[in-house]
């Protein structure tokens, strides 16, 4: 048996013997989880318009957006953030408290390498990318109502 | 040409029975709550060992270690000939920092998760040609330090894969010496190093299995023994996934693995302790080598022990770009000295 036969066969026994994720409690998890997250933002942008009238929907998104970064943040930097992600999953990564979490975990865990070449200059390694497409598809869209 | 010390192509016999005159283990505290807590020589309250860094600490933890072992049976650092250790971090930092503090010839090694075995095998080595009368024998590793190396920040909130393996903050040191009391290290199989193709960085245990499989079925082959010959079959940091994977090759090759086989990566920390396949990283089967297995041979326990740590050879470069993970397996035997004995070399 050549090398690459053995190989595949391995690949194939190892994939078949390994556990896997266990799908409905990750959905289960992520669904309340991620559905508590949207209904706190949702408390929060009632509250502030209850408290601040003159806000349009504009102001309001961005305000809930600060709120939930924040708390997110503070969350991240007393170590809690990561224990409700380990059962959230997803319900914690897709809204913003994933990308908030992204950014001040790197910037806390770069910081002893100094503040210009560790934390300011890594603190988009995990969050990078998003950014990056992030940018990418806003500027495509723009051209794309420029024409419409 | 015939090798002189030598068994087959891969195993060497120490006829002189280099000894184990010294040994200690110092594990974290996650580690300190796991199966062996009873066994560790000492268990530390704060990952960061009262450092600035986890790098720091990790060589805090390291050079505490080998303090450790040194006074514990009062060894003179002045009859040291060599110190030999590794560990994970890039450029092995922990392992030649350290070593500024002791003043001793180093030999750096890097052997990821194999490196306890290797720097005993070749302290072995070099305390049974003659060339050293003690040798250091130490590796360190530290689970942050790892982690932010290797992986994602600490406090990211991602999900670990089932199939992943946790970091064992922890050391072990064993000091070898020409003496003729202890337990003595009495055969050595260098693997090879082995690829079978996977990629996959978090599945650490199915990498490893086929190098730890190699090296085991060299080591029979070898030395003529059999499974059923050792009280006690250890492999590093396989994992529950890596050593079931194991078990299934050894039996292709003709081997039945009995009861008498587990891995420290397994055993170190309690099912509750979520770690999914277990411990792993060059302080896993350090820290269990020098507690929980040498005290169990004090005891009486276990007579002959084939030992052997498993290492991932990857970088996050090599995994980055795509690369298959290389891997190694190096074993020794350690047999048990009665008290007393004379050396019969």
């Amino acid at each position: 048996m050549n090398k690459e036969e053995r190989n595949k066969r391995y690949l194939a026994y190892v994939s078949a013997k390994s556990p896997k994720t266990e799908v409905w409690p990750s959905l289960f998890f992520a669904f309340i989880i991620g559905g508590l997250i949207c209904c706190f933002g949702q408390a929060v942008s009632d509250t502030l318009a209850n408290w601040f009238p003159y806000m349009t929907e504009t102001e309001l998104g961005a305000w809930t957006l600060v709120v939930i970064i924040f708390i997110t943040c503070i969350l991240t930097g007393v170590g809690l953030f990561d224990d409700i992600a380990r059962f959230a999953g997803a319900g914690t990564i897709v809204p913003i408290t994933g990308f908030a979490n992204s950014i001040c975990s790197s910037a806390m865990e770069f910081r002893r390498e100094g503040i210009i070449f560790g934390m300011c200059a890594k603190m988009f390694t995990v969050a990078g990318p998003v950014i990056v497409f992030g940018i990418i598809s806003s500027i495509i869209i723009g051209v794309v109502y420029l024409f419409l | 040409m015939k090798k002189n010390n030598g068994l087959g192509q891969s195993t060497i016999v120490f006829k002189n029975k280099p000894r184990i005159e010294s040994y200690y283990s110092m594990v974290g505290k996650k580690e300190g709550q796991g199966t062996f807590k009873k066994y560790f020589d000492c268990i530390l309250n704060d990952d960061l060992c009262g450092q600035k860094s986890f790098e720091v600490a990790e060589r805090e933890i390291l050079e505490r270690t080998i303090l450790g072992a040194l006074d514990k049976n009062n060894v003179d650092l002045s009859d040291i000939d060599f110190m030999i250790g590794g560990d994970l971090l890039n450029q092995i930092i922990s392992s030649s920092f350290s070593a500024r503090h002791f003043e001793t010839p180093f030999i750096g090694l890097y052997g990821a998760c194999s490196t306890m075995c290797e720097s005993i095998a070749i302290g072995a080595a070099l305390v049974d040609g003659g060339y050293a009368k003690k040798t250091i024998c130490a590796t360190v590793s530290h689970f942050a330090a790892a982690e932010r190396q290797y992986r994602t920040p600490l406090e990211l909130g991602n999900q670990r894969p089932p199939v992943s393996q946790w970091t064992v903050t922890g050391s072990g040191c064993t000091i070898l010496s020409n003496t003729n009391r202890g337990h003595y290290v009495s055969m050595a199989t260098f693997g090879k190093v082995t690829d079978y193709g996977v990629t996959d960085a978090n599945n650490m245990g199915a990498a490893m299995a086929p190098a730890a499989s190699e090296t085991l079925a060299e080591h029979f082959k070898d030395t003529g023994t059999c499974p059923d010959d050792y009280d006690l079959i250890v492999t590093g940091d396989l994992g529950k996934l890596g050593s079931e994977i194991l078990r299934d090759l050894m039996e292709h090759r003709g081997y039945k693995l009995g009861t008498n086989y587990c891995d420290c990566g397994q055993m170190i920390f309690s099912r509750n302790q979520r770690t999914f396949q277990g411990g792993s990283g060059a302080g896993c089967s350090a820290s269990v080598l020098n507690s929980y297995i040498l005290k169990q041979m004090d005891a009486g326990v276990y007579k002959k022990v084939l030992f052997m740590a498993t290492g991932a050879l990857l970088s996050t470069v090599s995994t980055q770009q795509g690369e298959t993970i290389p891997c190694i397996a190096h074993a020794i035997v350690i047999e048990r000295g009665e008290e007393n004995a004379d050396d019969i070399s």
